[in-house]
């Protein structure tokens, strides 16, 4: 046995009947990590000392035996934009390279007390803002599967760490697809919630209307045991729904009978990979198969999603990172001038060249005389998105498409042209404009052996319904038990 | 173009960034190809269509109005890129 390719249900199993300690899972992570992350550059920072002191306070729980929290033991990555006490939180930026936070996050704090080591923070894109984690002003994460390849992003170190066994699971972020399009690209379970599951306190903002927290896990029932963990209702932030939580776990084996999966025409696209095609029409006959039922649908507001994304994202990106002015934390430059210099130069100085970007065009699209024919129309068009989808959800219960057009492209493939970039979400961004919860679980991969992602969007609140998808599917076919060849 | 380069310094001024004369010619021809995709939305009607600003009704949430402040004052200063006393530290401001 090897400790760091169980999964979080597998090892779980083992800790209980102490046939395996939270030491030495969290030293064969560890291991792992020193052993591997040189070619994935998962890693911002590893917390090998406090990793190690939490997995023997784990120990000790074990050992005594009673009240045993749910993830007790587990070693989990926890992507750089999410604050963690104590431990740096950069959030790919060098304007927050030096940042430790004086306090957790609601998601951290939530982790740790259901007993998981948080065994370090995870690369992502800058803010992240990023579909192939290129943009991390540190360095980019390489997808275990090819080195050559991005993994994905934003939520790329989270994918990576996982796929690589250098984390049992990962929490990510998701915006327009950060935690989908690199579980997809890297071949695990990532799920975004619906919008307000999950808390966002102490998660550094980018589009505080469409970011949400989730799990990336080897296999859906890890991925359903993390969502337990740190879904819901946190009074620090005013946008989480006051809602009670279901037993994810307690739901998942109730199969596909009778469910009915919409399939709409609009994410079946010219220009589209023909392995991905193929693989995603072969789930879909296998969720048939399993009972599912399929059903006809459409989104006909889905070709706008990219524009309405775009203008909404940085708009909202624009006013949060107006925060980061060289004055209360992270950087400042030396050369600070009068107070304008200062806060100028300093944000010249502290953002990457794609934040930079998306702070000036949403700074556009908000500005006196653009408001309305930018901002405003955006808002309205993602009226009409969402509404697609709640008509659609008349008919069916889950929709399922494709995670992204492609399979995982080579590193510095798309990053001459930003529009071509941003295309890579074009099958995910409609989910959080309406909100939706969205899993990708792995259905394939292609001739090279590249990984293909399944999307499965839920109703509202839908998590277990989508979960249970899931399941079905991942136990009806053996692509969550490929490992890349590391 | 669909914006100048005196446009494009005019939104850095707003947004607080200091361009090199590069970063101000790439942004011109990135505005010119990002607003072109975005008339895109010019094609749908929205007359009477009510902007959508949270996916997730939320009513706004009231709380008691009392201090929660964070305690540990040392804790968040040594963050600041300079501090003196209790304070944030900020080139002078009034001459």
């Amino acid at each position: 046995m090897t400790p760091s390719r169980l999964t979080i249900h597998e090892a779980t199993a083992l800790l209980r009947t102490r046939a395996l300690s939270a030491q030495e899972l969290t030293r064969a992570v560890l291991d792992r990590i020193h052993a591997t992350d040189a070619r994935t550059r998962s890693y911002l920072t590893v917390c090998e000392p406090e990793a190690l002191a939490q997995a023997e306070t784990a120990d000790r729980r074990l050992a005594a035996g009673d009240s045993i929290p749910p993830l007790c033991g587990i070693p989990l990555a926890v992507k750089d934009v999410i604050l963690t006490k104590g431990i740096r939180s950069t959030a790919g930026s060098k304007i927050l390279e030096h940042f430790v936070p004086p306090y957790d996050a609601t998601v951290t704090r939530l982790l740790k007390a259901a007993g998981a080591v948080i065994i370090g923070k995870v690369n992502c894109d800058e803010f992240a803002m990023g579909s192939s984690n290129e943009n991390s002003a540190f360095f980019p994460s390489r997808n275990p599967w090819d080195l050559s390849r991005v993994p994905g992003g934003s939520s790329g170190g989270s994918a990576t760490a996982v796929a690589a066994d250098q984390a049992l699971a990962a929490l990510g972020t998701d915006t327009g697809g950060s935690i989908r399009l690199p579980a997809a690209f890297c071949g695990v379970v990532g799920l975004k919630p619906t919008y307000g599951r999950v808390s966002r306190f102490g998660v550094v903002a980018y589009a505080s209307s469409l970011d949400q927290v989730g799990p990336l896990a080897k296999d859906v029932l890890d991925c359903a045991l993390v969502l337990q963990a740190i879904a819901g209702h946190d009074p620090r932030d005013s946008t989480s729904v006051d809602r009670p939580v279901p037993n994810y776990q307690a739901t998942l084996t109730q199969g596909v009978q009778g469910l009915k999966v919409g399939i709409p025409q609009e994410y079946f696209v010219e220009g589209m990979q023909p392995e991905v095609e193929t693989a995603v029409h072969q789930a879909l006959a296998a969720l048939a198969a399993l009972g599912a039922q399929p059903v006809s649908i459409s989104l006909p507001h889905t070709e706008y999603a990219i524009a309405t994304y775009y203008l909404i994202a940085t708009a909202e990106a624009s006013s949060n990172l107006a925060r980061y002015d060289g004055v209360k934390y992270g950087y400042r430059t030396a050369q600070t001038g009068n107070l304008m210099d200062m806060y100028c130069r300093t944000r010249a100085h502290g953002f990457g060249s794609e934040v930079k970007r998306r702070i000036m065009l949403g700074t556009y699209a908000l500005s006196a005389g653009y408001y309305d024919a930018y901002y405003l129309k955006a808002q309205k068009v993602r009226t009409l998105i969402r509404q697609d989808f709640l008509t659609a959800f008349e008919a069916c219960d889950v929709i399922a498409t494709p995670v992204a057009p492609t399979v995982a492209f080579r590193l510095g493939e798309k990053t001459a042209d930003p529009l071509t970039m941003y295309l890579s979400d074009i099958f995910t961004i409609a989910v959080n404009l309406a909100g939706l919860p969205g899993l990708s679980v792995p259905c394939g991969c292609d001739a090279k052996g590249l990984p293909i992602g399944l999307q499965l969007i839920g109703k509202p609140f839908g998590e277990d319904t989508l979960l249970q998808a899931a399941y079905a599917y991942e136990q009806a076919t053996p692509w969550h038990t490929r490992k890349p060849p590391l | 173009m669909r914006m100048s380069r005196e446009a494009v310094q005019q939104v850095a001024l707003l947004a607080r960034l200091e361009l090199t004369p590069t970063e101000e010619t790439e942004l011109v021809a990135h505005f010119d190809k990002v607003l072109t995709y975005m008339e895109k939305l010019n094609e749908l009607p929205t007359d009477g269509v009510e902007p959508t600003a949270h996916a997730v009704e939320v009513p706004a949430p009231l709380r008691a109005d009392q201090v929660t402040n964070h305690a540990d004052t040392e804790a968040l200063l040594q963050n600041a890129p300079a501090q003196e006393a209790d304070f944030f530290k900020v080139p002078k401001i009034i001459d």
